[in-house]
């Protein structure tokens, strides 16, 4: 297995703060927008736009949590997961603009799960949705509204993000090569 | 503590590789197993509080609740966790169908596997039913109760409310008074409790204990008192087992007057338990008899919080029955 | 028509010896034996119509005696006849039965009895002694007529399923057999405290929740019936024994003069409680060592093969059970082979028919005791062969010339499995069903004819 690395932590980290500063700006503010982070690696990235906004507009975003197993389309291939995180919503999100966070985007499923679940969790005014890496190769009818980085890849390929909360050390987005 | 291997045969219970076929008993559940059923039910719980309490996991997928005992409150407690989840539900009671007519257990269980139920939920009077269905069934059979053997999901759901009202399950101790020797939900609880590291004392009447000798035997953390009033200082849960009257008619006690004084659970009980502790019942609850009415109805008592927890424990058990392989 | 047996171990339970030799069989019976080697070249093997069978590092018993087996026939014969259930004996070795009443009519009269015996006449395939009803019906109420029923060929009297429950019935039954030389054959049960049992009380029924048949509730009846025959001074036989109280009462009784007897079923000694938690018990053996060890976790738990009355008891009472056979306490082996249909034991485990079909694995079972030195060869073989024809008041069994061609040759290390297509049984109700076993009787004969052969 080769991997090859395609962002530093220093990218990561712009990459971050411009797609706060798009939020900003696409919504005239964030008056009315909710962060919600679609476990695992989509939660961390959420509290840093937050932060990053909190930063830029001087003003706290709130930030929920989204766990989509229970929406999945894939139970009868992949089975039942063991653990199933807790989903947490802050508050109402009907007529709010909530800016779905996820790290990569891919074939889109995971979007469209978590599309449904929103739903379920109320209606918002409209979703939106901000990810660190577009790797292509989508599946459903899907376009991310902020990204911070497009990257061809080969569908063999795999593209891992790694990030301090979760795997610890340095932020990074590697291709892995021949993974599987 | 010294506790006995799980049956490292039973080609039915999860390993690394496998995911689980059936839930009979929990005595085939490892304490991980447990506490991940545990962790599950409460994100399922979360569902249920939602505005719209419905996710599509289940979608596709049927339940069929098969009861040959009637039990409304285990059977609907099922039918909602099925429904929660987006699964179609079954129901066939005993009464009024094939069964009065005389047709077999497995004959029966062919007919809602030819239906297309991925999962029967069964309930039966006689123990060991559900593992003669599991033999001829393709999907997953779920244990509700059968005769006075195992009641897993039951025993489930007690471990989820000692543990969200306690905070903890290790170390805790749990004194189960009433009918020992007649109750499934008693011998599940004892598995499921000793297995999360829990203390269990059985207190009743010795007519209604039996010979525990195989459990005490492997699990030094069981023990049987006839005193009621010398455990309770030192009691974090104190469970009431329904008592039935046909017990007293069968000549296995005298007068429930003498039950109630020496085992029943009364208010006055209640004052000598550690301020923390909680008072639990299965149900149904035959009150004035193994509980009080103050009792059942004291800030102590947990036994509606039983009865929510019970739906997301089922919904948990369900999902983890579904789908092909375990991921 | 001569068959010549040659160079097996023969066994001879009267003398309890063992040596090579060769018998020679003619119209039935035995017409000469030669000890030693027989060389290739004796004159005996080359006799015109002869037919020689090498026995060579197998044993030559004498045919095995089975006096308590369900033929089933009248009236179930979709459980078993009288054929099936005979040439199942001759596939484990058996050359003479006993059958119970328990059918439908029960063995009450002698066209009942006329019946049984025409039909394994006509089989052929082993001697069976019918066992009749001691009451009309085996309703435990009337008499049957016992004189008739002696006289049509009934060596004794049961209501095996079921005992005599009313104590004064028993009495009379126990004072009229007197006047007839015969034995009751008690199956000793309190029903009262074994009423609504689905297996052994103990720790095991315990754990599964099912209600329990205590050993008591064996040991009163043991206890009854043996009062009952002391006050009369009459003969009582009590079937399958299967608690360690039930063998101390028989041996108590029998130190006493008490006119009693006793048999041991194989299942109650290989088998115990145990099996019924099936791949649940943690701390069952899983290994299946042909001929020494069998593996009790391969069967779900709740086999309704492993139902049986009385019911497998505690591994504590499989080994008084085998010790009151090693002492005499209890006189011989039987079988108890009970067999059900599908449809009996397809079923909720209490709602079963109780029974294990066991004619064709009971040689196996005993012989991993001696497999084990748990029991000597000699003294297993004269618990199947001389001490019930004893019972039955016949001469020893041991192959002379002129005794009764009744032989059963036995491979003591052939290594086979038992599987239901396999068994000449119609019940395939046996809780060993995929087990390897060790030994097997490789050829029976019946009266000078082969009834099994393989």
């Amino acid at each position: 297995m080769n991997e090859r690395q395609i962002m530093t932590s220093d990218e990561v980290r712009r990459a971050i703060a411009r797609i706060a500063h798009e939020i900003g700006e696409r919504n005239g503010g964030v008056t009315e927008v909710v962060l919600v982070g679609i476990y695992r690696r989509g939660i961390p990235l959420a509290k840093r736009i937050a932060a990053a906004i909190q930063s830029i507009e001087h003003k706290t975003v709130p930030v929920g949590a989204l766990d989509i197993t229970l929406y999945r389309d894939d139970l009868e291939i992949r089975g039942p997961s063991t653990h199933i995180q807790h989903t947490n919503i802050p508050g109402d999100i009907t007529g709010k603009i909530v800016v779905l966070v996820d790290d990569v985007l891919f074939t889109g499923r995971t979007i469209r799960a978590a599309l449904d679940a929103l739903t379920d969790l109320g209606r918002p005014e409209r979703i939106q949705l901000a990810v660190l890496v577009d790797r292509g190769h989508r599946e459903l009818p899907i376009r991310a509204d902020f990204v911070g980085k497009n990257v061809p890849t080969a569908s063999s390929e795999d593209v891992a993000v790694r990030l301090n909360e979760i795997d610890g050390g340095d932020d990074a987005v590697m291709i892995m090569r021949g993974a599987v | 503590m010294n506790l006995p291997p799980i049956a490292p045969h039973n080609p039915w219970m999860a390993t690394a590789t496998r995911k689980r076929r059936h839930v009979l008993d929990l005595d085939d559940f490892a304490e991980q197993e447990i506490l991940d059923v545990l962790d599950a039910a409460v994100s399922m719980k979360e569902i249920l509080g939602r505005s719209v309490p419905q996710v599509p996991i289940l979608r596709g997928k049927t339940m069929a609740n098969i009861f040959y005992e009637e039990s409304t409150r285990t059977r609907l407690s099922f039918e909602l966790a099925a429904r929660t989840l987006s699964a179609s539900v079954m129901n066939m009671t005993a009464k009024g169908s094939s069964v009065e007519k005389g047709e077999s257990l497995i004959d029966t269980i062919r007919t809602i596997q030819a239906l297309g139920a991925d999962i029967i939920v069964m309930r039966h009077g006689e123990s060991g039913a559900p593992y003669l269905a599991a033999q001829h069934f393709k999907g997953s059979i779920i244990n509700a109760g059968d005769g006075r053997h195992a009641h897993p999901s039951q025993a489930l759901l007690d471990l989820f409310t000692i543990r969200e009202h306690l905070g903890q399950l290790k170390d805790l101790h749990v004194v189960i008074a009433g009918d020992v020797l007649h109750s499934r939900v008693a011998r599940s609880d004892i598995w499921g409790m000793l297995r999360c590291g829990m203390r269990v004392t059985l207190c009743a009447p010795s007519t209604l204990i039996g010979d525990m000798q195989m459990w005490k035997a492997s699990h030094p953390g069981l023990r049987i008192s006839y005193d009621l009033d010398a455990l309770l200082p030192h009691t974090d849960v104190l469970m009431g087992l329904r008592l039935q009257k046909e017990r007293m008619q069968a000549g296995l006690l005298p007068a429930l007057r003498e039950y109630s004084t020496y085992f029943g659970i009364s208010a006055e009980r209640l004052d000598h338990l550690p301020k923390h502790a909680i008072v639990m019942h299965p149900g149904p609850m035959n009150e004035g008899v193994e509980i009080m009415p103050e009792a059942a109805d004291s800030p102590r008592s947990v036994i509606e919080t039983q009865v929510t927890n019970g739906v997301a424990i089922r919904m948990a058990l369900l999902y983890r029955l579904s789908g092909e392989t375990q991921a | 028509m001569k068959t010549l047996i040659t160079n097996g171990i023969i066994i001879d339970p009267d003398t309890r010896q063992m040596g090579v030799g060769s018998v020679l069989v003619e119209n039935g019976s035995i017409t000469a034996r030669f000890d030693g080697q027989l060389p290739a070249d004796a004159s005996v093997r080359t006799a015109p119509g002869t037919t020689v069978i090498d026995a060579s590092h197998k044993l030559i018993s004498p045919g095995l005696i089975d006096l308590h087996v369900h033929l089933r026939e009248p009236g179930e014969e979709h459980k078993e006849t009288i054929a099936t259930g005979t040439r199942a004996a001759a596939a484990g070795g058996f050359t003479v039965v006993a059958c119970m009443p328990n059918t439908r009519p029960a063995i009450d009269s002698v066209a009942t009895i006329q019946h049984i015996t025409n039909a394994a006449a006509r089989a052929n395939n082993a001697e069976v002694l019918p066992i009749a009803a001691a009451t009309v019906g085996r309703s435990g109420k009337e008499l049957s007529p016992m004189r008739e029923l002696v006289e049509a060929g009934a060596i004794g009297f049961s209501d095996d399923g079921t005992p005599v429950s009313d104590p004064a019935v028993m009495r009379n039954v126990f004072e009229y057999i007197k006047m007839l030389g015969v034995p009751y054959f008690g199956h000793c049960e309190d029903m009262v405290l074994s009423k609504g049992w689905g297996m052994h009380e103990g720790a095991v029924s315990n754990r599964l929740g099912l209600p329990g048949y205590p050993s008591a509730a064996e040991e009163v009846g043991i206890a009854r019936d043996i009062a009952l025959a002391e006050l009369t001074n009459s003969r009582l036989h009590v079937c399958h024994v299967s608690t360690a109280g039930g063998v101390a009462l028989i041996r108590a009784a029998k130190e006493r003069g008490v006119k009693v007897s006793g048999e041991a079923c194989p299942h109650h000694i290989v088998l115990s409680d145990r099996w019924v938690l099936g791949w649940l018990d943690e701390q069952a053996n899983a290994e299946n060592e042909p001929g020494i060890s069998l593996n009790a976790t391969t069967r779900p738990p709740y086999d309704t093969s492993t139902r049986v009355s009385p019911p497998l008891r505690s591994e504590a009472d499989a080994e008084a059970v085998l010790q009151g056979l090693l002492d005499g306490t209890l006189d011989f082996v039987a079988t108890d082979h009970a067999p059900h249909s599908r449809v009996d034991k397809e079923v909720e485990y209490r709602l079963a028919m109780a029974g294990i079909t066991g004619i064709e694995t009971a040689l196996a079972s005993m012989l991993m005791l001696v497999n084990r030195g748990q029991m000597n060869l000699i003294d297993l073989i004269v618990k199947m062969t001389d001490e019930p024809a004893k019972f039955l008041g016949r001469g020893s069994t041991a192959l002379r010339v002129g005794a009764r061609a009744d032989i059963t040759v036995i491979d003591p290390q052939m290594v086979w499995t038992v599987e239901a297509e396999k068994l000449f049984s119609k019940g395939k109700n046996t809780p060993l069903l995929g087990q390897k076993m060790r030994g097997k009787a490789v050829l029976t004969m019946y009266k000078g004819h082969i009834t099994h052969h393989e």
